[in-house]
C-alpha cells in the first residue's frame, strides 16, 4: 500500500504525469412517480418498503410503463449541454443478480441513449474548460441494501422504496485532467439539473451521485494508462480531495516500480484517502438485449421543441448577460447564478424598480442578502425571512441617491428581513437620514477627537488603523446616520491637519 | 335434466339470463366434475370451490338484478356471466397461487389480479381453478410440470400437449366449458389439437400480459379453449383489448362481432364461398404422420368443396424457425426468469448464509431441468461475444419469417390451412429422451409466433381414435375472419361421425383405481433418461 499526500493540485508527479479522468453522474430526476410504476417518489424518510408495488418490486408477471417526465428531464438536459436527440430510442436489459435488483435485470438504454455527444463549458482558476458529454440516458435505481444485526444476528435487509426511481445517467469523454476540472463539471451539472428543474441533485442524500475513472499517463504519452474507478464521494469537496489524492497515489505507485490495478476504489472521508473496494479484472458481461416489454420511443420533432422552447434560462447565458447587460464582475455573476433565489431576488428588483443601479444591487444582493439568507448574524438564528424585491429595490435607491447612510441601509433591511416590514416605513420609524452636511459632520467629529485621544496619538504615531475606530466612533454619534465616505475624508484631513 | 357440463358456454348464456339455469347449479355441476376426475386427469394444481361458489351466487345476483331492470340491462351483461372459466397457473389472481408450475414459486400468492383476470371478473365469470402446465410454459407435452404430469382424456397413458395441456385437458373432459392458456410456440394450438378442442392464439398486442408469468415477452400471447369456435370467441372477446399497463399491447378495437358468430350451420357456411386460402407446402413436413396428413388434407378439400379457393403457396423461411425460435425464446427467459433468486417470494435455500451460494442453491433446487436448460441457452446466446453471431441474427431471421407470411397476405389470402402438430397425442414419457423429436412436433406452430399472427387450432377428425387438428392463421388483428372461417369448417363438418366422439377414456377418470398420470409416467419412462426432454411452449 502507499501512502500519498493530497494536496490538491500541489503535486510535484503532476508535473511528470498527466491524469486522465472520465466522470460518471447519476441524477434522481424529479418526477412524481416512478420509472415504471405510479409508486410515488417521496421516499426520503419513508418507512422501509413503504412505497413499492408489484412493478418496482419485480413481482412474475409485471410489466413496466414509461414515465413521461422522466423522458422530458432527459431530452432537456441533452438540449442543455447541445447534445444529438435520437429520434428514436429504445430500452435494453442490463442483466445481473443482486438482492437489491428485484427483476434480475436493470432497464436501462445501453446502445440509444436519449441524448448523446453534448458539451459543457464552464471557468476553472485556469480558465474556461470544455468537457465532451458522451452520453446521458435514462434508467431506473435499485433497492437498498441495509447490513444490520438483528436478534443478534448480522442481516442484510432490503428497502425497496429506491427500486424503481427514474435516474439519468451522464457520462464524460476523458477530457479532465485535473481534480478541480472535476469538482467544478459537476458543480455545472448540478447547477444544470437545478436551474432546468430536472433534479435536486443533493449528493448527500443520493439524488446526485458522482463517479470518476482516473487513470494517469507520463506527461506526452498518447495511451491511457490502467484506470481505477472511485466511488464514495458524497460532496463536491470530496470529489476534488478524492480524484487529487488517487492521481498521487497512482503516480506514486508507479514511480515505486508498481503495477496499477483496474479496480473500483472508496472514498474514505474520516482518513481522506481512497481504499480498495473490490477488482475490476474484466468488463461484467451484463448480457445486454432490447427490453422486450417496452417498444422502441420515437421523439417526435413537436414534442422536441415544446420541450426546447420551455426550457429556462441557462446558467452560462446567464452568466454572460451579467456582465455584458449590467456590468457585473465575473464573481458576482457567478455567485448570482449559482443561487436560485439570489438569482430571482436580483431580477426580481431590477424589474420592480425603475432604475436600480445593477452593480450596486448585486452587491446587496450577494452580500446582505445572501449573509442573512445562509443564517448570519442578524437573521434570527438562520430562520430564512422573506425578502420583498420590490422593497429591496426601494433601499437600493435610497442608498444611491445618498438618501441613506449604507450602515442604515444595513438595519433596515436586516428588519425588513427579519419581519418583512416595507422600507419606507422602517426608514421612518427609525427617522434615519443620512447626513451629509459638513458643517453638522464637523461638530460631530469635533466631539470624537476631544473624547478620543488615545486613538488620535496612535494615528499620529502611524498606526492608520486607528482611523476606522474614529470613523465608527461618530457613525455610532450620529445613529449611523453620518455619511461615512465623508467622515472618514473629514477626519484624515483634521488629523494630518493638526499635526 | 341434461347434464350441465355437456353445455356450450354460448349454450349456458341465453338459459342463465332466463333464469332457467343458475350459475351455481353450473359451477356445482363442473366442481363436481373436476374434484371427481382430477385423480386421473391431474389437470387441475387447484381447484376453487368456496371462491367459485362465491363468484356464481355473485353472478346470479347480477343476472337476477339485470332481469329485474330489463332487455337492455339483460343484454349489456358478457355472455360469460356466470360461466365457469379455468385459468392456466401463470395468471395472477388476486390472493391465489401462480406457480407456472414450478417449485421455485411454491408458496407465491399473487397480491394482484392480471389485467385477463380483471376482465373476466368485470364480465362475470367464475374461475373454477387454475390449471396443469410445462414448467414456465416451456415444453410440449406438460410432463415439465413440478406438479406431475397431465393425461389426455382420449387415452390416459398420452400426454394432452403442452405446455397448457391442463387447460386443454380441462375442456375436452368438460370440467369448464371454457379455459385460458398462452401460447408462445405452440401452447394453447398444440394441445388444442391434441385434445380435440378449439385452442386460439391471438395477434401478439391483442390480449394484455399484465400478470401473466412471462416466458418470452415478445413471443407470448394470452388466449383461449373452447370446445367450439364459438366459444372461443366469446371468450377472446372478454380478455382482449389495450390495456395501459402492458405497453406492448395494441389500441386497435375488439370486434363486437366476436359474441355473434352465426350460430346457424348454412349462414356460417356461406362464409367460405369466394374465400382464398393458402396451403404452405413446407408444412406438410417430413415425419408427419399420414393420418394426420389426410385429416388435414380432407378438411382443405371440404372447405374447397364449400366455395373456398386452395392454392398451394411457399413459407421459404419456415426451416429456420425451429432454430431462431430456440435462440430467442431462452434468451427472453434467461432474463425474465432471473428474478426467481428466492430473495422476495416461492422457494428459497438460504441454508449456505452468503446470497451467491443461496441463489444457486436456490435456483438449481428451485427449477426443472428444461427450463435451467433453457436459461443457459439463452444466456450464452446474449454473452458478449456471441450476441450477434445468435440473438442478432435470429432477430433478423425473424423478420424473414413474418417476411414470408406478408407476401402470401399481400397475394390476397384470406387465411393460411397446415395441420397444428405433425402427430397425435404421444404416449406418456415417450419423447422425454428424445429433444429433437420433441422439438419437431412444433415446426408448424412456432412460425406464427415468430412473426406475431394470430392461429387457432380446430378438431379436424381422428388418426387411430386420438384428434388431429386444423390450424388456421390469419393475418395481423384478423381474429374476427379467421374465426368466422373456422366457425365455417365447424359448419360443414358438423355432421360429421367423428364429431359425436366424446373423448375415449373418459368414462375411466371416475373410477378412484385409475392410476394418476405421474403413476403412468413412471412407469413408461423406467430406465429412460430424465434430461434428454425438449419441446417448445
Amino acid at each position: 500500500m502507499t501512502a500519498a499526500p493530497a494536496a490538491a493540485g500541489k503535486s510535484a508527479a503532476l508535473e511528470r504525469y498527466e491524469a486522465v479522468i472520465g466522470i460518471e453522474i447519476h441524477c434522481q430526476l424529479k418526477t412524481v412517480s416512478k420509472m415504471f410504476c405510479g409508486c410515488s417518489t417521496e421516499i426520503d424518510g419513508a418507512a422501509p418498503n413503504s412505497h413499492c408495488c408489484p412493478v418496482c418490486l419485480g413481482l412474475p408477471g409485471v410489466l413496466p410503463t414509461i414515465n413521461r417526465t422522466a423522458v422530458e428531464w432527459v431530452l432537456a438536459t441533452g438540449f442543455a449541454i447541445e447534445a444529438t436527440v435520437a429520434p428514436t430510442t429504445r430500452w435494453d436489459r442490463k442483466n445481473y443478480f443482486y438482492p437489491d435488483l428485484p427483476k434480475g435485470y436493470q432497464i436501462s438504454q445501453y446502445q440509444l441513449p436519449l441524448a448523446a455527444n453534448g458539451r459543457l463549458t464552464f471557468d476553472t482558476s485556469e480558465g474556461p474548460f470544455t468537457v465532451r458529454v458522451r452520453r446521458a440516458h435514462l434508467e431506473e435505481d435499485t433497492g437498498r441494501l441495509i447490513h444490520d444485526e438483528l436478534g443478534g444476528r448480522r442481516v442484510s435487509l432490503i428497502d425497496f422504496n429506491r427500486s424503481g426511481m427514474p435516474l439519468m445517467e451522464i457520462v464524460t469523454e476523458p477530457d479532465i485532467r485535473t481534480a478541480e476540472q472535476a469538482r467544478r463539471y459537476a458543480e455545472e451539472l448540478r447547477l444544470l439539473m437545478r436551474t432546468i428543474g430536472a433534479s435536486d441533485a443533493e449528493m448527500e442524500n443520493g439524488q446526485m451521485r458522482v463517479e470518476a475513472n482516473v487513470s494517469i499517463r507520463p506527461r506526452g504519452q498518447e495511451s491511457f494508462g490502467t484506470r481505477v474507478e472511485v466511488k464514495n464521494m458524497n460532496s463536491m469537496r470530496a470529489v476534488e480531495r478524492a480524484i487529487a489524492y488517487e492521481i498521487e497515489r497512482q503516480a506514486v505507485a508507479v514511480d515505486a516500480g508498481e503495477t496499477i490495478h483496474m479496480e473500483t476504489r472508496g472514498w474514505d472521508e474520516a482518513r481522506q484517502s481512497t481504499y480498495h473496494m473490490r477488482p475490476k479484472e474484466e468488463e461484467n458481461d451484463y448480457r445486454y438485449f432490447p427490453e422486450p416489454d417496452l417498444p422502441p420511443l420515437l421523439t417526435s420533432p413537436e414534442w422536441l421543441a415544446g420541450i426546447k422552447a420551455r426550457l429556462p434560462e441557462l446558467p452560462s447565458v446567464r452568466r454572460v448577460r451579467y456582465r455584458e447587460a449590467f456590468g457585473l464582475s465575473a464573481y458576482d455573476a457567478d455567485v448570482l447564478v449559482n443561487d436560485a433565489a439570489a438569482a430571482a431576488l436580483f431580477e426580481g428588483a431590477l424589474a420592480a424598480g425603475a432604475g436600480v443601479p445593477a452593480k450596486l444591487l448585486a452587491n446587496w444582493v450577494t452580500g446582505e442578502y445572501m449573509r442573512l439568507a445562509k443564517g448570519g448574524e442578524g437573521s434570527g438564528g438562520g430562520a430564512a425571512g422573506r425578502v420583498d424585491a420590490a422593497e429591496l429595490a426601494a433601499l437600493v435607491k435610497l442608498v444611491a441617491g445618498g438618501a441613506i447612510s449604507g450602515t442604515n441601509a444595513k438595519e433596515v433591511f436586516g428588519e425588513h428581513f427579519a419581519s418583512g416590514a416595507g422600507v419606507a416605513s422602517i426608514v421612518k420609524a427609525r427617522g434615519f437620514r443620512q447626513i451629509s452636511d459638513a458643517g453638522a459632520l464637523g461638530a460631530a467629529i469635533d466631539q470624537v477627537l476631544a473624547a478620543n485621544p488615545a486613538a488620535v496619538a496612535d494615528y499620529r504615531a502611524g498606526k492608520a488603523a486607528a482611523v476606522g475606530f474614529l470613523v465608527g466612533q461618530v457613525m455610532k454619534a450620529t445613529r449611523g446616520q453620518a455619511n461615512a465616505g465623508m467622515v472618514q475624508t473629514a477626519l484624515r484631513e483634521r488629523l494630518d491637519k493638526a499635526e | 335434466m341434461t347434464d350441465l357440463t355437456r353445455l356450450h358456454a354460448h349454450e349456458m348464456s341465453p338459459l342463465l339470463r332466463v333464469g332457467e339455469v343458475s350459475s351455481r347449479a353450473l359451477t356445482e355441476a363442473h366442481l363436481a366434475a373436476a374434484e371427481r376426475q382430477n385423480h386421473s386427469l391431474n389437470a387441475w394444481l387447484v381447484i376453487y370451490r368456496t371462491e367459485a361458489l362465491a363468484q356464481a351466487d355473485a353472478a346470479d345476483r347480477r343476472l337476477a338484478e339485470a332481469r329485474r331492470t330489463g332487455p337492455a340491462a339483460l343484454a349489456a351483461l358478457h355472455p360469460l356471466c356466470g360461466v365457469p372459466v379455468g385459468l392456466k397457473d401463470l395468471v395472477s389472481v388476486k390472493g391465489g397461487q401462480a406457480t407456472a408450475g414450478s417449485k421455485i414459486l411454491a408458496g407465491y400468492i399473487a397480491p394482484f389480479d392480471s389485467t385477463v383476470t380483471a376482465r373476466l371478473r368485470q364480465a362475470g365469470a367464475v374461475i373454477l381453478g387454475k390449471t396443469n402446465m410445462d414448467e414456465f410454459a416451456m415444453g410440449s407435452s406438460t410432463e415439465h410440470s413440478a406438479y406431475g404430469p397431465t393425461a389426455n382424456p382420449w387415452d390416459l397413458t398420452r400426454v394432452p400437449g403442452g405446455s397448457s395441456g391442463g387447460s386443454a385437458a380441462a375442456v375436452a373432459a368438460f370440467h369448464v366449458p371454457l379455459a385460458i392458456g398462452t401460447d408462445t410456440g405452440g401452447s394453447i394450438r398444440q394441445p388444442a389439437s391434441m385434445c380435440g378442442v378449439v385452442g386460439m392464439r391471438p395477434t401478439y398486442g391483442r390480449v394484455s400480459r399484465y400478470g401473466i408469468v412471462a416466458f418470452a415477452s415478445s413471443l407470448d400471447q394470452i388466449g383461449p379453449f373452447g370446445r367450439d369456435v364459438r366459444d372461443a370467441a366469446i371468450l377472446l372477446h372478454a380478455v382482449s383489448g389495450h390495456d395501459r399497463r402492458d405497453a406492448t399491447s395494441a389500441p386497435i378495437p375488439v370486434p363486437p362481432e366476436l359474441l355473434s358468430l352465426p350460430d346457424s350451420d348454412d349462414e356460417a357456411a356461406s362464409y367460405l364461398r369466394g374465400r382464398r386460402i393458402a396451403l404452405p407446402r413446407e408444412y406438410f413436413v417430413e415425419g408427419m404422420e399420414p393420418g394426420v396428413a389426410a385429416r388435414v388434407r380432407e378438411a382443405v378439400a371440404a372447405m374447397q368443396a364449400a366455395g373456398a379457393k386452395v392454392e398451394e403457396v411457399s413459407l421459404p423461411h419456415t426451416d429456420y424457425g425451429l432454430a431462431t425460435y430456440y435462440i430467442i425464446a431462452p434468451a427472453e427467459c434467461s432474463s425474465n426468469l432471473a428474478r426467481y433468486d428466492g430473495v422476495k417470494y416461492g422457494f428459497a435455500d438460504r441454508s449456505s448464509g452468503e446470497f451467491i451460494a443461496d441463489y444457486l442453491r436456490t435456483r438449481g433446487a428451485g427449477f426443472g431441468p428444461e427450463v435451467k436448460r433453457r436459461i443457459m441457452l439463452g444466456t450464452y446466446a446474449l454473452s458478449a461475444g456471441y450476441y450477434d453471431a445468435y440473438y442478432l441474427k435470429a432477430q433478423k431471421v425473424r423478420t424473414l419469417i413474418k417476411a414470408d407470411f406478408d407476401a402470401v397476405w399481400a397475394a390476397g389470402f384470406d387465411s393460411i390451412c397446415a395441420p397444428t402438430s405433425p402427430t397425435v397425442a404421444f404416449p406418456l414419457g415417450a419423447k422425454l429422451a428424445d429433444p429433437v423429436a420433441m422439438y419437431l412436433i412444433d415446426a408448424c406452430t412456432l412460425p406464427v409466433n415468430m412473426a406475431g399472427l394470430p392461429g387457432v387450432s380446430v378438431p379436424a377428425g381422428l388418426s387411430d381414435g386420438l384428434p388431429v387438428g386444423l390450424q388456421i392463421v390469419g393475418a395481423p388483428w384478423s381474429e374476427l375472419s379467421m374465426l368466422r372461417l373456422a366457425r365455417a369448417y365447424e359448419a360443414i363438418t358438423a355432421r360429421a361421425t367423428w364429431r359425436a366422439v366424446e373423448p375415449a377414456e373418459l368414462h375411466l377418470t371416475d373410477d378412484p383405481t385409475t392410476p394418476s398420470p405421474a403413476e403412468r409416467m413412471t412407469r413408461h419412462t423406467q430406465g429412460a433418461s430424465a434430461t434428454g426432454s425438449g419441446g417448445q411452449a
